[in-house]
């Protein structure tokens, strides 16, 4: 199988997805001439042409409301925000229009529209750059959201949300985008809401979502050869809808849970997964649930210190420790 | 004759020449009746649903459209089949407009399962995609880049028409309305952004919210633009025949400003006493009112007769008054109802791939 990069893999996903349906259309800040400010995109316009892959203005309120009543008359637009923090000047169109159009209107309307991008820190681009908003937009209903974690994962996950008929929110990584992992040239896809078991585990479960889930298994790989410590490796893949069977069976197995997300830990997607295992898996449950989640303040620039700021293999370890002691 | 009267005389004699205008001389006797008997519509429409906000029948906020219905009734009765309405709050007039009968209206409102969105909207959340409808949006300008998409969904299938995006003078002031004004301009969009200018957003007025004029802020943009009276029927319709001509035939967006004016505060909810003069109010009433204006236009051409005017307001009364019933007697919905309509893969579980848990406690 080749190994591609998850940038590929999504650029991979795009095209086919182009190609498929001509009402899949690209647009974005520098998604078309520029080739991408992250290079996901490129090549797509050569192949494409400018009415499928088209350069937006600076202007994220302006182009995905524009978007999002497209896609009310049928077009299917799959938009870039160059980072998922520039959302906030769009929230509006967003999280007013996209996610209650359909509500407000009794049924009568949907929005197939994607919206997608890295959502990350550890860049090192400090706070106004490094937005995790999966559980804001997550807090949304009528919104879904999406957060793969590997190539093979960003790629079966991104088909399935641009054939989605509701709005859906990618949520990629820069850090990610290098990462090369195996990818099947055959077409394939990855159902929204179904949770992957990235590594097998009897002592602890460790829940994931996003890059967390790729520190997450280099700290269970240092538990396993320093600690005996066998740890299972649960990747949400997708926020909302999310797959709480997975999480549970896990649970019931291990009885130790360390939950694990870049978000911040007030009302982080961690904060409803602990209610979650809680109230379903009480009885199964051998120590409380511990969560490691970005240092509570926005994010910092200093690269040693940001680095420390997020769930790092190191955090992750010692909070699996003293969740085992 | 007094002075006001004249001033109606006055306007009613420059109107001849908007009724000579193609896009209105070529309308028949029965044309020109619809278009005052919609008019009437809408404002016994609102009327009513007045008295069923004060018998707390309706929640919420009700924004009356009374005194502008010359704009959403002109406007609309230009659309053709590829053409899209989009508009903000004060959507009820848009609503009658493009062909929504009174019952599911009344019924939103009364918050019933027969109301156009099943009770889920409200007065300010009407919508009918079957008419080229798409609300009804809360949120002041924000339905505007969703007009511009609109348009952009008009021009990508290839499809001759054009979407007219309304707004009031309080919205062009958000940045969102700016953002969609420079796309339509750089894109060439099919959209007629339409500013129904009445004077005061919410209780501040046009002048101690918006530096300079309004419909001009398109030069900025490079983007055509118009001004015109929205008083008369006649020229609302010519105006907006020429700027729909050149979005369906050239691609070519403008902004227009259609000076009217609400009689009524911005929602029932505003006491209407601290911004504006009652004085200020009865002047419009008396020279600019768009149903009188239409009506004795259409008196004078000899379409409408006294008695013809009698039943129409007849007519419109008891089918508001119908409406009221039907909303009435109808059922709420129910709370099984609350989690429907949320996601369309749940609508149609047919059709659905997603795995896991969508909604939680």
């Amino acid at each position: 199988m080749p190994l591609i990069t998850y940038r590929e893999a999504i650029r991979h996903a795009l095209a086919e997805e182009l190609s498929r349906d001509p009402n899949v259309v690209v647009m974005g800040e520098e998604v078309a001439q520029f080739n991408g400010a992250y290079k996901v995109t490129e090549g797509l316009l050569e192949k494409f042409g400018p009415n499928r892959i088209v350069d937006t203005p600076i202007s994220e309120a302006g182009f995905i409301g524009m978007g999002i009543g497209a896609s009310m008359l049928g077009v299917r637009p799959v938009i870039e925000l160059m980072f998922w923090s520039f959302y906030s000047v769009a929230f509006d169109q967003i999280l007013n229009n996209a996610a209650n159009v359909r509500y407000m209107s009794g049924g009568l309307i949907n929005c197939p529209i994607v919206i997608r991008g890295p959502a990350n820190g550890g860049t090192n681009v400090g706070a106004t750059h490094s937005h995790t908003p999966e559980n804001i937009c997550a807090n949304h209903p009528g919104i879904k959201v999406v957060c793969p974690a590997t190539a093979y994962d960003a790629k079966g996950l991104l088909k399935s949300a641009i054939r989605d008929n509701d709005p859906v929110m990618f949520m990629e990584n820069t850090i990610l985008y290098g990462d090369k992992w195996e990818v099947p040239e055959e077409e394939y896809l990855i159902p929204l809401g179904k949770a992957d078991v990235k590594r097998v585990g009897k002592d602890l479960t460790i829940v994931a979502h996003g890059r967390a889930v790729i520190s997450s298994l280099a700290a269970a790989q240092q538990l396993e050869r320093e600690h005996d410590i066998s740890v299972e490796v649960v990747d949400l893949r997708t926020i909302r809808p999310l797959d709480e069977e997975t999480i549970l069976e896990s649970v019931r197995k291990t009885h130790r849970v360390l939950l694990v997300e870049e978000n911040k830990p007030f009302c982080g997607v961690d904060a409803q997964i602990a209610y979650m295992i809680q109230e379903k898996a009480f009885d199964d449950l051998d120590a409380p649930i511990k969560r490691v989640s970005a240092i509570d303040a926005p994010a910092i620039y200093s690269p040693p210190m940001e680095a420390e700021q997020l769930p790092n293999p190191q955090r992750i370890l010692k909070a699996a420790i003293e969740l085992l002691r | 004759m007094s002075k006001k009267q004249s001033a109606i005389a006055d306007k009613s004699a420059s109107t001849t020449d908007f009724s000579k205008a193609p896009i209105n001389a070529s309308l028949n006797r029965e044309q020109k009746i619809d278009l005052y008997r919609t008019m009437v519509r809408v404002r016994r429409f609102e009327e009513r649903s007045l008295r069923a906000y004060q018998a707390k029948k309706i929640g919420g906020f009700l924004h009356l459209y009374i005194g502008q219905e010359a704009v959403a009734i002109g406007c609309c009765s230009l659309m053709g089949k590829n053409d899209h309405v989009i508009t903000a709050y004060r959507d009820h007039g848009h609503a009658i407009g493009v062909g929504m009968p009174m019952n599911p209206l009344m019924a939103e409102m009364y918050g019933k399962a027969t109301g156009c969105s099943k009770g889920k909207g409200g007065s300010m959340h009407f919508f009918d995609p079957s008419r080229n409808y798409w609300g009804g949006h809360g949120i002041v300008g924000g339905q505007i880049p969703l007009g511009a998409g609109l348009a952009y969904g008009i021009k990508y299938k290839g499809l001759k028409g054009a979407a007219m995006a309304f707004m009031g003078d309080g919205a062009v002031n958000q940045g969102a309305v700016h953002e969609a004004y420079n796309l339509a301009s750089l894109w060439n969009l099919p959209v007629i952004y339409v500013i129904e200018n009445n004077g005061y957003s919410m209780g501040t007025s046009q002048q101690r919210s918006s530096a300079g004029s309004l419909a001009k802020r398109a030069e900025g943009y490079d983007m055509n633009w118009s001004e015109c009276d929205g008083s008369n029927i006649y020229e609302v319709r010519e105006t907006m025949n020429r700027l729909l001509t050149l979005a369906r035939e050239q691609c070519k967006p403008s902004v227009v400003e259609i000076k009217t004016y609400r009689y009524r505060g911005h929602s029932v909810a505003d006491p209407d006493n601290t911004y504006r003069s009652k004085t200020e109010i009865e002047e419009y009433r008396k020279t600019k009112d768009p149903i009188s204006v239409f009506q004795k236009i259409l008196h004078d051409e000899g379409v409408l007769t006294d008695a013809l005017i009698e039943s129409i307001d007849t007519e419109a009364r008891a089918e508001a008054d119908a409406a009221a019933d039907f909303a009435e007697q109808s059922p709420y919905p129910t709370v099984e109802d609350i989690s429907k309509d949320v996601y369309w893969e749940e609508d149609h579980p047919e059709h659905k791939t997603s795995q896991g848990r969508i909604f939680f406690e």
